[in-house]
């Protein structure tokens, strides 16, 4: 029966106890601060480290060129990305065209309508989507659009992308519309308007910050993804606005670049990764501050 | 055991909750602390274990010298502070997954008490100081949870008193609970009054008078009276105890 | 709290045409169409997988997990090494990611220095908007070659009694894929376990302190058996999604067969990455139908590793992980 007899000084009651366990409680404690530290400054160096590096590496070929020039073949030095950013605009429209109104209405669904059973499917559908490898969506694509057509498009890589983007609009605006007091609902209806309008008129423009920021989060997320696009899109050496031949994409030629053996094309994939993280670190900044996502409060 | 503040001025961030109070609460006995909501008497109570600067933005500046000792001396870290002095909540809050026993033997298991048999012979003592062991003796391997909100609120104190504490503070101990647990409960502090000293704060005047030799009364951060219970009662110095002690306000 | 219509009207049923307006029904006709859409879509999405599947699933059933390699001469298909490769290379993701994320949480909620913790947050965050062909290109182009030139011969030198570190060095490796899965899933373990940590009771944590705990005791005691179930999903969505990353591991992980052995430092390969290198080599048929089954395994087991997760979450309390769109 081990019994660790604590020696309460008469004069100062409050002074740490000084045996072995009152050590090993604070050097446990301080084990953890730093163990916890070094693993903040890990995530947090890794970052960096990535970010400074593609930087180094990429901005000496940022130039004119480069948004404005297709790819020379072989590795000759010059030449640009002007195509897969064009292409990438076209799909990410293409998506989008697709995406959100079938993302915002599922949402508003959820949100507004949706009641039992069918909802609780529906959700549960919408978070299959969420967990879905985004190369499956290419798949479907590929077996639904490209095989039929016997051609690579940049429609199948803008649907395999739209559908990407679903799940992803429908959560961020659920989850703001119902944020929404229902007391302005229930003024608007006993104004007389109608359901739909109240929806539409009040309900959807009070959320409007909460939804747009969804969207464009959306669209940075999916500019950025390349596996479903390798058996949609496919990728094209040169200008293409013809959604239905193959189109190329930023994410597209970075993959083929990063692996070329021409120097040339890696420095240019440096420089296209550059432009693709400033574009979606930009985005997501720019939109959390125009709708004051950094306020106190926020998590 | 017993207490004096001193100059004692407190706050949240920018904004000032006490305001230079000074008190002094002699060894044993109870003392009540009451006043209207928002007068800074949980923020008090909370100055006297160091939990205050737990919030974030909390900032005490002044002395609570308990048994001659400053424990805001920068040589004395809270954490052995906390562990002599034993706070009640307003929610009962034991670890509600744990065991009855456990979240009793919690306290002095961190602190190196004991273990084994004695271990399980101060759990049974605090069980029963708490007026709770008739209750639990035979579930003590029951998770916390089961008890009542009472039973809940009494094994908080059991817990509290197996650290041995100087001082007991209780913040509205009896708030959550209902009025037959609350006699229970007020009949414990009239027990536990006699070893330890006790400062509750409650914003129920009557448990005042049931309970405290003496009350001090807060207003708007600042201690406005503090005198024997029924002095204090039936012989107010200030108007505004009076305006409180009658109802003027809330 | 429900917002919806249907409270806000008190009882009106949903399709209770008479006391709606005819704008009323159009809109919740349309919605109710989208959302079908919706639903058709995966099941679609499924659907189609399944279909193209079938010759393969027919053809060789179970042994399709067991059978070595996608060999076209002999029209021969499995992904035993695919599956090896993706359970490789997930668990040793898990196993460090799993410590740092939660550290990191850790650190983030009751360590750091109040102004520093939303930046810091923040920061980590980030780590998740960065695209995986990036994180590819970086493997592929900085990790691989360090690690064959240098990681590898120092794990060898000092751990070398490990099999595990034992053989030959190359720089695309299962062991590159595994620390890019590391990197990629590390923001999503530490933005869920933070979430949770975040809402642990005060009242349990006052409680402890009350006690004279330490910070680790207070966490040890009130936050961990609270957030341990909310983390523990976190850490199953973390899974699921390193079991479908594609793009980063596709360019580091060496796409080679390798005799399933415990050298880590061997070659190898995914489901996730066969299918992005075989699709454009399959001959319609067989060879074709082999890749949509991979397909449909990683697409099953996702599935699986999320519904898991989202119990979990949900039993929590929580129903969703914050702002964090996984």
């Amino acid at each position: 029966m081990s019994a660790i007899v604590e020696k309460r000084s008469e004069i100062n009651p409050f002074q740490a106890p000084r045996n072995l366990h009152t050590l090993r409680r604070q050097v446990s404690n301080l084990l953890i601060v730093v163990l916890s530290l070094l693993a903040t400054i890990f995530a947090a160096a890794v970052l960096l480290y990535l970010l400074l590096y593609v930087l180094r590496a990429g901005l000496p070929y940022i130039n004119l060129d480069l948004f404005t020039q297709i790819p020379t073949p072989n590795g000759e030095p010059g030449g640009g990305l002007a195509n897969s950013i064009q292409g990438s605009l076209i799909i990410v429209g293409l998506a989008s065209l697709f995406g959100i109104p079938l993302g915002l209405f599922t949402g508003i669904y959820l949100s507004e309508f949706g009641r039992g059973a069918i909802a609780i499917g529906v959700r549960f559908l919408v978070e299959v989507l969420t967990g879905i490898p985004t190369i499956i969506f290419g798949l479907f694509a590929w077996i639904f659009i490209v095989e039929p057509q016997q051609t690579f498009s940049g429609l199948a890589g803008g649907v395999a992308l739209g559908i990407i983007m679903i799940p992803i609009v429908a959560r961020t605006s659920e989850e703001v519309l119902r944020l929404v007091p229902k007391e302005l609902r229930e003024a608007s209806l006993a104004l007389g308007a109608t359901e739909s309008r109240t929806i539409l008129r009040v309900v959807i423009p009070a959320a409007r910050n909460g939804i747009i920021t969804g969207i464009v989060l959306a669209m940075a997320r999916i500019a950025g993804e390349t596996a479903p696009l390798l058996m949609t899109a496919f990728g094209n050496p040169f200008f293409n606005t013809d959604i239905t031949q193959p189109m190329d994409a930023l994410p597209l030629r970075i993959f083929n670049f990063a692996e070329s053996p021409y120097q040339a094309q890696v420095n240019q994939a440096y420089a296209g990764s550059l432009v693709l993280i400033f574009l979606i670190l930009l985005t997501s900044f720019a939109i959390r501050w125009a709708t004051g996502g950094f306020k106190s409060g926020s998590r | 055991m017993s207490i004096q503040v001193r100059n004692l001025n407190v706050w949240y961030g920018d904004s000032q909750a006490l305001y230079n109070v000074d008190l002094d609460i002699e060894s044993r006995g109870a003392t009540a602390i009451i006043g209207p909501s928002g007068c800074g008497k949980s923020t008090f109570i909370r100055c006297l274990n160091r939990m205050h600067e737990e919030i974030a933005g909390g900032r005490v500046a002044g002395e609570v010298l308990i048994n001659g000792v400053n424990i805001y001396n920068r040589t004395i870290q809270p954490m052995f502070v906390r562990r002599h002095i034993g706070m009640v909540f307003q929610r009962p809050n034991p670890l509600p997954t744990r065991s009855i026993f456990e979240n009793v033997a919690l306290g002095p298991r961190l602190n190196g008490l004991g273990s084994g048999g004695a271990l399980k012979e101060i759990v049974e003592r605090s069980i029963r100081r708490a007026a709770l062991w008739d209750e639990v003796k035979d579930r003590l391997g029951e998770p916390a949870s089961a008890l009542s909100g009472g039973q809940q609120q009494r094994l908080c104190i059991a817990r509290a008193l197996a650290l041995e504490p100087t001082v007991l503070l209780m913040d509205e101990p009896c708030s959550a609970l209902d009025p037959i647990s609350t006699f229970q409960v007020e009949e414990l502090i009239r027990e536990l009054k006699q070893t330890y000293t006790v400062v509750i704060v409650t914003h129920n005047m009557q448990q005042a008078g049931r309970v405290a030799e003496r009350t001090a009364f807060f207003l708007q951060g600042r201690l406005i009276e503090e005198e024997k219970t029924e002095l204090f009662f039936a012989h107010p110095k200030r108007k505004e105890t009076e305006d409180y002690i009658s109802g003027r306000f809330g | 709290m429900q917002q919806s219509f249907s409270r806000a009207r008190g009882r009106v049923r949903f399709f209770e045409g008479s006391s709606l307006r005819l704008s009323d029904t159009l809109f919740r006709g349309f919605t109710l169409l989208l959302v079908l859409f919706v639903v058709v879509i995966v099941a679609g999405v499924a659907w189609v997988l399944v279909s193209n599947a079938l010759p393969t699933i027919r053809q060789f059933g179970w042994s399709f997990l067991t059978n070595r390699a996608f060999d076209p001469v002999h029209n021969v298909y499995g992904v035993a090494p695919a599956i090896f490769g993706t359970l490789v290379t997930s668990a040793f993701a898990l196993l460090f990611a799993v410590p740092i994320g939660v550290g990191t949480a850790i650190y983030l909620v009751d360590f750091c220095p109040r102004p520093l913790q939303k930046p810091l947050a923040f920061l980590i965050e980030l780590l998740a908007a960065v695209p995986s062909v990036i994180y590819g290109l970086f493997g592929f182009l900085v990790l691989a070659p360090w690690l064959q030139s240098t990681g590898q011969p120092w794990l060898q030198r000092y751990l070398g009694f490990l099999p595990l570190f034992q053989g030959q060095f190359h720089g695309l490796s299962l062991l590159t894929a595994g620390i890019i899965l590391v990197i990629m899933i590390l923001p999503l373990i530490t933005s869920v376990s933070r979430e949770v940590i975040l809402t642990t009771p005060t009242a349990q944590r006052e409680a402890l302190l009350a006690l004279g705990a330490t910070r680790w005791e207070v966490i040890r005691h009130a936050v961990f058996p609270y957030a341990r179930v909310g983390i523990t999903g976190g850490t199953i969505l973390a899974l699921g999604r390193a079991l479908g990353e594609t793009m980063a591991v596709t360019m580091v992980v060496g796409n080679q067969a390798s005799p399933i052995s415990p050298h880590f430092f061997d070659t190898g390969y995914t489901l996730a990455s066969v299918i992005a290198n075989q699709f454009n080599e399959a001959t319609p048929g067989l060879f074709f139908s082999a890749v949509i089954e991979a397909g449909l395994l990683v697409f099953f087991i996702t599935l699986i590793t999320n519904i898991l997760a989202r119990i979990l979450i949900y039993r929590m309390g929580q129903g969703r992980v914050g702002g964090f769109v996984a």
